[in-house]
This record gives structure tokens, C-alpha cells and sequence, in this order.
């Protein structure tokens, strides 16, 4: 680097040894903001659990169908309304509770991520919900058919999945492995015999879907309430039938909400479980005591179908903690987790060129 | 010497705004990056995140402003041509990293069907329509722009460093927050 003028300078007079020491500060200075940089940025800890190498699990277990979710990959959109009854804004000053109808748009999912898997009675069913604010907030919130969830962290979901992928040997889970992961996770045994023990209903439209996540509501004088919720169908419960009809039909899961919504609208009520200081927020795998204050908030009315194909809820990530003022997260790891996750699965798909869903418009329009 | 005094730092403002927006940005580089690869404190990060990145674009109009309306010191005798080309070029490309790298996380979050929460009920319009491939693009280009914010940050760094340590021509005076002691300065002139 030299001087300007014609006449040329030194860059410096200082002694040679000074010089190395001086050059050598920089440069420790210069690697170690990059390292940090580096290293918050995970490349230096590749082994960690992230957000990407947990969808990165999900593509090994499920395979790779670009386009889709990672998860609930399988799914059909809906939309409707919801109509608040006020009894939601005591506990909280959301946008949503006081008396008023609101748009939805949401979407019916089977969980697993292979697209084109057939309906099974037993895979678990989800509902995803957004609510259109009227000023322009929104509230998004996925919920599952089952009373608890199976895992409290997102390393047990992760471990879970890959105790739980088919073997390629015998197209099955190794037994084995899920001893294995039994063992190491006591609260996931737990909570697979509450669910091993919950009736599931014979269809979407009669299945109650729930928050399994703890939440907080807000009121207006600042009030925090744990809260859990489900949407509870007005449709009567029906078992499932002795037989498995997804081996002939592969969608009839699917086909039979979508004969049911162009049959009448399907409802469902939204009801919120009042949390007391002693029940756990932060461990989705415990149910809550049954003698819990259930508030019914509202009632959702589903009177829609389209197929992913053409709805716009397909590139709506329904993350869980999309949440208005009023509502915010609990402690439940499992919700900052499902967060990033989620996100990683949407930057991911919506890159990626479309396939045509399972459930398609000729199925959805008949 | 004592000719009329050119000025020898940058404006008060300047140097706040520098400082201040410096700690800023380097914060937003090293919360962006963390998120992405945590589950655990994701939520939070990304709370903290989007309110901040607007922060950052309206301090970046703010000093953009400034930028047009202040008399800059000048250079230090010690940097040559193409050193001040570079010092230039490095300026113009972080004022348009300030700028970008906040609009196209607007537009990203706008692209991908996503409520831009600020705090409590406060949001942000859409300034873009709802579009899969168009929020991809720009989720892509938020990370290539940010990563090459924190190289061009690392340079700047780098060159600041050099001139104060190596050189020694007080260069880092221009921009201290605090008053400086005007000395002859190392290098004679003519």
C-alpha cells in the first residue's frame, strides 16, 4: 500500500517483531469473529440437532417428495368461518374472542411424510387452522386427534422418528429399536398408552383435535392463564370400522370428509382448558386432571374443501406460534422446536417444483 | 500547522449513528444466524429479529440522509488511490446491505404468507404478494445477503484495524465517539 504522493513513504517504521505481533492481533481478532460467527451458526457443531438436520430425518425416514411437507404431508385444504361467542375474552384480549365471525382457511393432514401414503385408521389426523384477524392479525394453530403427544422434546421427536422408520429388510420397525428408545424416553411409554387407549372416531369430521401444547393467554388487565384447546365436532363420535377399507380405497379417509362437507357444513367447537398453577406446561406427553374448567369459546364451521392443488393454504405454513396479541407461547419446548422446524419444511418445499396432490380437484369437486 | 482546520472526525451525528447501527448490525448478523440452526431458542431469536431489522432499515434511511447532507473528513493522507477506491466501494455496498438485507426479509416473510408481527398487535402490510417460488428466491438471497454483509463487515474491520495498528495514522479518530487529541500525525507530508 503506498503512499499517494510520488515520493514513497514506509507503511510503517515499526520493528519487525512488533510488526508480526501487530499483524498476527489482527488476524486473531478477524478468525475469531468468523469463528464465532461460524460456530453460532452451527457449522462448527454439525452433529447438533437443528432445524435442518431434523427435516433432513424426516426425508431419510419418509423419503424425499420435493414439493410437499415434510410431515402431514398428506392432506386436503378447507375453509369457512369461525363464530366467537365472547366467552374467550375474560381470559384473553385477542382479536378473536369477542363476539364476531372471523374467516378461516385450514387444512385436514394426515401425519407422516409420504404424500401419497394410503389412509390408515390408526395414522394420526391433524386439523390446521388460520384465523383471519380483523386487523390483519392472525392466529395459526395445528392440532392432532390424539389426547397427548408421544414425545416432551424435540430430540425425542427425532429419535422417535428414526426408532419408528421401517426397516428396509423387512419393510417394518425393528421392535428392537423402539425398546431401545422406550427405555431412554419413560414419558414417551407413557404417553403411547394413553393414546394406544384413546377411541379414534371413524372419520376427520368426528374426530376432536387438539392443542397437545400448552399455551398462555393474555387478558386485557394482563392476567396470564395456562391454557390447552381442542376442537371438539359437533358431528356424533363413530368408531372405526372392524376392517381397514385404505387397503382398496386409498384415500377414504380423505373421501369421506370431502362427501361430508358437500353434504353440510361440519362444525366443530372450539373449547379452552383452563390450566391450574400445578399442571405441567412445558411436557405436551401429560394430560392435564379431567375436572379442569373447559370453556367453549366458539364454534368453527367448515363449509369448503379444495385440493392442495389450487387452495392457497398449501403454501401457508401453519406454524404455532403465528399467534395474535393475547395468546403467546408457553414453556413447552416442543413450540419454539415445531416453529423452526416447520419453517425449515416450508423454505424447503417452496423452492420445489409441485406435484399434484393425492388429494386431488377431480377427488375434492366430486 | 496551522491552516484553516479541515474537519477530522465525521459529524457527532455520524459517529453516534455509525456506532450505534455497528452494534445493531452485528447483533442482527449473529441472531439471523443462530436461529436458523436452533429449535430451542428460535421463536425467541426471530421475535427479537423482525423488530429489529425494521429498526435497522429506518436508522438506515435516517443515516442515508445524513449521509447526503454532512461534509465528510477526508481521507487520511496515508491511503492511496485505490485504497480509498476500495474504503468507497466497501461504504456504498454496506449502506445497500442495510437497506436490502431488512426489505427483502419484508418481502420474504410478505412472499411466504406470514403476518409481519413487530410487538404486541403491531404488524406490517404485505409488500409483496403471497407466492412460493418468489419467497424461496428471496429466503435464499436474505441468507447470501447477509453472509456477504458479515465479509464486507470483516473487511472494513480488517482495514480499520490495519490502519490503527500498522499504519498508526489514528485512522479510528474519524469515527471515535469519544474527543480526540489532535497530533502530528506520523507520516510527514511533502
Amino acid at each position: 500500500m503506498n503512499s499517494p504522493k510520488s515520493n514513497q513513504t514506509p507503511l510503517t517504521d515499526l520493528p519487525k517483531a512488533s510488526l508480526i505481533v501487530r499483524f498476527a492481533a489482527i488476524g486473531v481478532v478477524l478468525a475469531g469473529i468468523a469463528g464465532l460467527f461460524a460456530y453460532a451458526g452451527g457449522w462448527l457443531t454439525p452433529h447438533a440437532l437443528t432445524p435442518a438436520s431434523m427435516i433432513d430425518t424426516f426425508e431419510k425416514v419418509g423419503g424425499l417428495h420435493p414439493g410437499f411437507r415434510r410431515n402431514h404431508a398428506k392432506g386436503v385444504c378447507i375453509s369457512g368461518y369461525f363464530d366467537s361467542n365472547g366467552r374467550g375474552v375474560p381470559l384473553s384480549k385477542a382479536a378473536i374472542f369477542p363476539s364476531r365471525r372471523i374467516p378461516v382457511i385450514g387444512r385436514f393432514a394426515l401425519a407422516g411424510g409420504q404424500p401419497f401414503a394410503a389412509d390408515a385408521p390408526h395414522t394420526v389426523r391433524s386439523m390446521a387452522i388460520l384465523f383471519k384477524l380483523p386487523d390483519g392479525e392472525e392466529w395459526r394453530t395445528g392440532m392432532n386427534n390424539i389426547p397427548v403427544f408421544a414425545v416432551r422434546t424435540a430430540q425425542g421427536f427425532h429419535d422417535q422418528l428414526l426408532a419408528s422408520a421401517p426397516d428396509p429388510a423387512t419393510g417394518k420397525p425393528d421392535p428392537a429399536k423402539m425398546k431401545v428408545f422406550l427405555a431412554s424416553y419413560p414419558e414417551t411409554a407413557k404417553a403411547m398408552q394413553l393414546i394406544g387407549n384413546h377411541p379414534v372416531s371413524s372419520g376427520f369430521d368426528n374426530s376432536t383435535y387438539n392443542s397437545l401444547d400448552a399455551f398462555r393467554f393474555i387478558n386485557a388487565a394482563g392476567a396470564v392463564t395456562p391454557v390447552r384447546w381442542s376442537m371438539i365436532p359437533v358431528q356424533p363420535f363413530e368408531p372405526i370400522s372392524a376392517t381397514d377399507p385404505g387397503k382398496a380405497e386409498k384415500n377414504y379417509l380423505f373421501d369421506a370428509l370431502i362427501a361430508a362437507i358437500h353434504s353440510r357444513p361440519l362444525q366443530w367447537h372450539l373449547v379452552v382448558t383452563v390450566g391450574q398453577p400445578v399442571d405441567p406446561t412445558n411436557d405436551a406427553t401429560i394430560p392435564w386432571p379431567p375436572d379442569r374448567q373447559q370453556i367453549d369459546v366458539g364454534t368453527l364451521t367448515i363449509d369448503h374443501v379444495e385440493s392442495e392443488d389450487t387452495s392457497p393454504a398449501r403454501d401457508i405454513n401453519f406454524d404455532p406460534l403465528v399467534l395474535p396479541d393475547g395468546i403467546a407461547a408457553s414453556d413447552d419446548p416442543l413450540l419454539s422446536a415445531r416453529s423452526a422446524a416447520y419453517s425449515q419444511s416450508f423454505t424447503r418445499r417452496e423452492g420445489e417444483h409441485k406435484e399434484p396432490s393425492a388429494v386431488s380437484t377431480a377427488e375434492t369437486e366430486k | 500547522m496551522s491552516t484553516p482546520k479541515p474537519r477530522t472526525q465525521f459529524a457527532l451525528q455520524s459517529r453516534i449513528l455509525h456506532w450505534l447501527m455497528a452494534a445493531m448490525v452485528l447483533a442482527m448478523l449473529f441472531i439471523g444466524v443462530t436461529m436458523v440452526a436452533s429449535l430451542g431458542d428460535y421463536h425467541l431469536l426471530v421475535a427479537i429479529h423482525r423488530p429489529l431489522g425494521i429498526m435497522i432499515l429506518i436508522l438506515a434511511a435516517i443515516r442515508f440522509i445524513n449521509r447526503m447532507c454532512t461534509k465528510l473528513p477526508p481521507f487520511p493522507a496515508t491511503m492511496s488511490r485505490q485504497e480509498r477506491f476500495l474504503a468507497s466501494s466497501a461504504e456504498r455496498l454496506l449502506y445497500a446491505l442495510m437497506f436490502a438485507l431488512p426489505l427483502v426479509g419484508w418481502g420474504m416473510l410478505s412472499a411466504g404468507h406470514y403476518p409481519i408481527v413487530m410487538f404486541g398487535p403491531v404488524h406490517l402490510p404485505p409488500i409483496l404478494p403471497a407466492n412460493p417460488m418468489l419467497y424461496a428466491v428471496l429466503r435464499q438471497s436474505h441468507t447470501i445477503l447477509a453472509i456477504l454483509l458479515f465479509a464486507t463487515f470483516l473487511a472494513h474491520l480488517g482495514a480499520v484495524l490495519f490502519h490503527t495498528l500498522i499504519v498508526r495514522d489514528r485512522f479510528l479518530d474519524r469515527m471515535a465517539l469519544w474527543p480526540t487529541r489532535s497530533r502530528k500525525p506520523r507520516v510527514k507530508l511533502d
